[in-house]
């Protein structure tokens, strides 16, 4: 089967969710020509316990719109893993934050569940909190080859504030080597 | 003034004869605008004339200007898009008091808080007059119109303070008794850089006249002339003896504000100079 | 690592408003509403930009009503909003219909009635779009199904009400307008533009409304030297009420639907696939049609002939296209995001010759392809 995938970022408001879903779109999208599509929780309930961005990449164009077994979880609290790991496909993959995350191993009988603890490594490694939701995608990157480095780098260093470039190839980078470890099993 | 000296306005009539009652005052305050357009010799194509709906919403029908009668109430806020869409134009509304201060009301305050460079003639005959007399924003308390056969127990509205207190730059008062007054601060108004409202006190005796028993036409008239006090003759009056009384003449003037059109222009400037950087 | 510089990700809302830009859109009006603000929100800060004009009105009424002033001065002029705001924008649209005055309406559609669920998707204002305002008046309105085609559906409503001197209105909805898609943004020199047609007599012989047989009457803009009045009120060829003309009143009326009717064909686009041996057709829209599309291949996959039916052009509805394959077909499936109002018109166009079955959801969420799937595997077995 042609290259399709479908992601699902999830945490609280503030997380910098919506901005993952929106690097890795520009870096399929924009740097490697792949076909993608952006869902996303949208106003009051962005704000809330539990936000979501889904991302669809596909070499094919894309036809129905929604993520409806996503291959991919990225859980940043408790209520979005307990609220959006239900339609996860057969041996599809969740990464988690341990100190934020608390998983119950009967639940994800049948995944392959990665803990990483985003959250400290962009506090302690990288020295900047707010980029967790950078070495999380560094994570997702690392475990699925879906899209190039140099494309995801590229498509990070555009995102970024002024000033802060280093800073967040540097979360990215920490964000590889933390799954440098995990190997996929599907 | 000598009759000689009274300017011809043949040109921006057309279509007449019009639907007014005898006795309406409304053709009288179309006269006064259309005198203030000679003496200012306002390019006659550079006028736009945007008109309520209701008696005074007709007056467009018989002008030979660009100008439309839109939907009503929003007389305002199409005549906020003539002007934005192009500045040049002098815009002018003519509109009754129920079309803009009841379901235009939101529009009025808006158009008066922008301050966009339009005139606003408010036909104020205190009643709806096309559909049939009822009672408007305007009627006094106590009242009679078709809606209000117990008498008004609404409030009523004060245009004047209301365009004051909503940012209006230019705001003055007259009737129709005093028709070169009323051509005069039209003319002003048009001439003001910013929004003007020109509250021009009418009559129908037809409707609210007859339910009010307040007389035919003539005697009408006669309480606008006895009733209307010049606000520099005002200045010298104490507050018992100015009730009842109606302000007329120029009431508030405020000249440097920014106009919208121009702070448009300004937002333009702005956002091509951060463009460029 | 560099990227295509010509592929932007852009959400449905991004692509209206540079679709409008791209069109020649130099005036916006807007009231804020979900999910249409971020149309307003990209405009106001592009369009100044590009020297051109930006308000945000006290209301949607406002707005509708400041779009149609300034396309009085030659304005290609625009306002977006969404149920509850199009709503409140009916009265004015009548005008700008009667009155023959160009504008767009984009109108991304959430679910209703009332304030129904802000943020999720729905197909409801069909029929809104088509009889919201009083009277017997013809509309247009498109319906994109993906961001790429946002765009290039705003540049075609804009050149749409130009060119017929009338409103159109563009149906996008919570999905199309939310979210993201990688497109290629065309060149300018790929863009058609389309003016309004400009008077060629002198002001003096210039009727605003002369015009017979599906003809667009030319329209010159105030401050060109023209001098021309209109009215709400049914008008005669020169913009002047004729209330007491019967005759006239029924020429003018119908002048107004000739001028959508004859024209039809240039305004009317539908996307057919696998229409050819089809036995089912599925007849979608929107963002109910690329679940619609992803059906058909699932259908084919097990040797059922589906073909698609997807409307572009909502309004005037496409019969005459639809007509042509009723007797090939056992059925139509008619999925969307409402109970029926596409179905409904379908089923006057077809007739009762062919068989007519929905696939409708009225409870926030998008019909998936297994559900029209299922409609079409029933229909074979019926």
């Amino acid at each position: 089967m042609r290259e399709y995938y479908e992601f699902r970022f999830s945490g609280s408001g503030g997380q910098g969710i919506m901005l993952m879903g929106q690097i890795l779109s520009e870096a399929a999208g924009a740097y490697e020509m792949k076909n993608v599509v952006q869902t996303r929780s949208y106003g009051p309930e962005a704000r809330g316990g539990a936000c979501r961005s889904e991302v669809i990449i596909s070499q094919d164009p894309i036809d129905y719109l929604e993520v409806s077994k996503p291959n991919f979880l990225l859980a940043l609290n408790q209520e979005a893993f307990d609220k959006y790991l239900w339609d996860l496909q057969e041996n599809g993959t969740v990464v988690i934050d341990p100190d934020l995350v608390t998983v119950d191993p009967e639940r994800v009988k049948g995944f392959n569940v990665f803990p990483v603890p985003v959250t400290a490594i962009a506090k302690n490694q990288v020295g900047m909190p707010v980029t967790a939701n950078v070495v999380a995608l560094g994570v997702m990157c690392s475990v699925t080859g879906v899209v190039s480095r140099k494309a995801l780098e590229s498509a990070v260093l555009a995102a970024a504030p002024n000033g802060t470039e280093k800073t967040n190839l540097k979360a990215l980078a920490e964000g590889y080597k933390a799954a440098s470890g995990f190997n996929l099993d599907q | 003034m000598s009759a000689a000296k009274i300017p011809d306005i043949s040109k921006y009539l057309t279509r007449l004869p019009h639907i007014w009652c005898s006795g309406c005052g409304n053709g009288i305050v179309v006269g006064a605008m259309l005198r203030s357009l000679e003496k200012l010799n306002l390019e006659q194509s550079q006028v736009a004339v945007v008109s309520g709906i209701g008696c005074s919403g007709r007056a467009g029908t018989y002008l030979n200007l660009c100008g439309f009668q839109p939907t009503h109430g929003r007389a305002l806020a199409f005549a906020t898009g003539v002007k934005l869409g192009n500045p040049k134009l002098h815009v002018i509304v003519l509109a009754g008091d129920g079309d803009t201060l009841s379901i235009g009301g939101n529009h009025f305050i808006h158009a008066c808080r922008r301050n966009i460079d339009v005139t606003l003639v408010l036909f104020n005959n205190s009643s709806y007059g096309m559909t049939g007399g009822q009672h408007a924003p305007t009627t006094p308390e106590g009242y009679k119109t078709t809606t209000t056969p117990y008498g008004n127990i609404d409030g009523n509205f004060d245009a004047v303070d209301l365009a004051k207190s909503s940012g209006a730059t230019y705001i003055a008062r007259s009737t129709i008794y005093h028709a070169s007054q009323l051509s005069d601060l039209i003319a002003k108004g048009i001439s003001h850089k910013g929004f003007s409202v020109i509250e021009a006190m009418t009559i129908c005796p037809t409707q609210y006249g007859r339910m009010n028993k307040l007389g035919g036409a003539v005697e009408m008239m006669e309480t606008l002339r006895k009733d209307a006090v010049s606000a520099k003759k005002a200045a010298g009056m104490d507050t018992d003896a100015l009730k009842e009384k109606l302000l007329t003449g120029e009431l508030y003037v405020k000249e440097g504000a920014t106009e919208y059109t121009e702070a448009v222009q300004n937002v333009i400037a702005k956002a091509q100079k951060r463009r460029a950087q | 690592m560099k990227r295509n510089d010509s592929i932007r990700v852009w959400t449905g809302n991004d692509a209206c408003a540079e679709g409008a830009i791209a069109a020649g859109v130099n005036f916006f009006a807007g009231y804020p509403i979900t999910p249409a603000s971020e149309i307003s929100e990209v405009l106001a800060r592009r369009l100044p930009e590009e020297g051109r004009t930006f308000v945000q009105m006290e209301d949607e009424i406002a707005s509708l009503s400041s779009v149609v002033g300034a396309s009085f001065t030659g304005m290609k002029a625009m306002t977006a909003t969404s149920g509850p705001g199009f709503s409140l924008m009916q009265e004015n649209l009548g005008f700008a219909i009667e009155a023959e005055i160009p504008c767009v309406i984009v109108d991304v559609q959430r679910v209703g009635p009332a304030s129904g669920v802000a943020t999720h998707p729905s197909q409801g204002d069909i029929m809104q779009a088509r009889w919201g305002t009083h009277g017997d008046h013809p509309i247009i309105a498109l319906a994109p199904y993906s961001v790429r085609e946002t765009y290039d559906l705003t540049i075609r409503a804009v050149n749409l009400a130009e060119k017929y001197r009338s409103p159109v209105l563009l149906l996008s909805d919570a999905v199309i307008g939310h979210m993201s898609e990688n497109m290629v943004v065309p060149a300018s020199d790929e863009i058609e533009i389309i003016n309004r047609t400009k008077p060629k007599v002198s002001p003096e012989e210039y009727k605003p409304y002369l015009a017979v047989g599906g003809e667009v009457p030319p329209m010159a803009s105030y401050g060109d030297g023209y001098i021309w009045h209109t009215t709400g009120i049914i008008h005669d060829e020169t913009g002047f009420p004729c209330t007491s003309n019967p005759n006239m009143i029924d020429f003018q009326v119908r002048r107004l639907h000739d001028k959508i009717a004859f024209n039809r064909d240039d305004i009317v686009t539908v996307d057919m696939r696998q229409m050819d041996d089809a036995e089912i057709a599925v007849v979608a829209m929107g963002s109910v049609a690329r679940s619609a599309v992803k059906a058909v291949k699932m259908a084919r996959d097990r040797g059922i002939k589906a073909g698609l039916i997807r409307l572009v052009t909502i309004w005037p509805f496409p019969d005459e296209e639809i007509i042509q394959y009723t007797s090939q077909l056992k059925a139509f499936v008619v999925p969307e995001l409402n109970l029926g109002q596409i179905q409904g018109q379908l089923r006057q166009t077809v007739e009762g010759r062919t068989k007519i079955v929905g696939v409708n959801r009225i409870d926030s969420k998008l019909i998936t392809p297994e559900q029209i799937l299922e409609s079409i595997q029933n229909e074979v077995k019926a």
